[in-house]
């Protein structure tokens, strides 16, 4: 179910900037599918990102972030090759991660 | 719950039916695996999201769960987002807390359904700086309360949406 996730990291002006996207249909539970049922709610709630297995950034969103979510993040400093990871679980449970080097 | 206990208080002074015998571990079973399946992210990555807040319905009401009912409106709080979105559906909206010593940033959309859309909360090494794209389900004002020290700062930002991005 969870599709794949993209992440960039690269460092320019002692700043790095972490960009990820991340596969999830983020539905509001408002939505009516063709046959007019409702799409029940289903979405992340929790994305974290981590420097060298160190967690710097704790997020919780909600069903009013976009389909497909995409997000950047800056880190101060870093060096190239920092292993950045990033993962998210949301409201079934469903979890999936990413990593990359910082370039 | 509450049920179970009533039926072992009644259960003290009779026998109890084997009907009651038969739905009570069933039940019983019942929650324990409705429990298991709603602790398990928790246990798994020890995350925490914040039930109540994103469950507010209005912006005023999620302010107060998270303990910042009365932000002061800060110009060191930089929303970067258009001012009309033609399509509701994805927003995108960069924000920037100048305000030193930042260690969480609020998103709230005033007349989506549920206005708090994220918070996040920044530790060592990262820049109180995130981009996100949100829905819209109408023309809202965008809120941004950043958390530095205790206290709590303020920025809003109007997008108008030709298009809306909830429901359809």
């Amino acid at each position: 179910m969870a599709g794949p996730m993209k992440m960039r990291a690269t460092l320019s002006g002692g700043v790095t900037d972490v960009r990820v996207l991340m596969t999830h249909p983020m539905e509001t539970g408002q939505r009516k599918d063709p046959d007019g049922k409702l799409v029940p709610l289903h979405f992340i709630q929790n994305v974290t990102l981590k420097v060298n297995g160190k967690t710097v950034v704790e997020s919780q969103i909600s069903q009013g972030i976009s389909r497909n979510p995409v997000f950047t993040f800056r880190i101060k400093g870093g060096a190239k090759g920092d292993r950045i990871e990033v993962s998210w679980i949301d409201n079934h449970g469903e979890t999936n991660q990413t990593e990359t080097a910082v370039a | 719950m509450g049920a179970n206990q009533g039926y072992s208080a009644v259960g003290g002074d009779r026998i109890p039916t084997s009907r009651e015998m038969r739905i009570n571990p069933i039940r019983r079973s019942l929650v324990a695996v409705l429990a298991a399946i709603a602790l398990k992210p928790f246990a798994a990555l020890a995350a925490a999201w914040n039930k109540d807040g994103f469950g507010a319905k209005t912006a005023a009401d999620a302010l107060k769960i998270l303990g910042a009912s009365n932000p002061v409106a800060s110009r060191d709080v930089v929303i970067e987002a258009p001012q009309i979105a033609e399509n509701g559906a994805v927003v995108p909206i960069e924000i920037t807390s100048n305000v030193p010593g930042t260690t969480s940033i609020a998103v709230l959309i005033d007349k989506n359904p549920f206005p708090l859309v994220g918070k996040f909360d920044f530790m060592e090494g990262a820049l109180p700086f995130v981009k996100l794209n949100a829905k819209l389900g109408e023309t809202s004002e965008v809120r941004v309360v950043a958390e530095a020290l205790g206290k709590h700062y303020v920025a809003t930002q109007e997008i108008k949406v030709t298009i809306g991005g909830c429901g359809g």
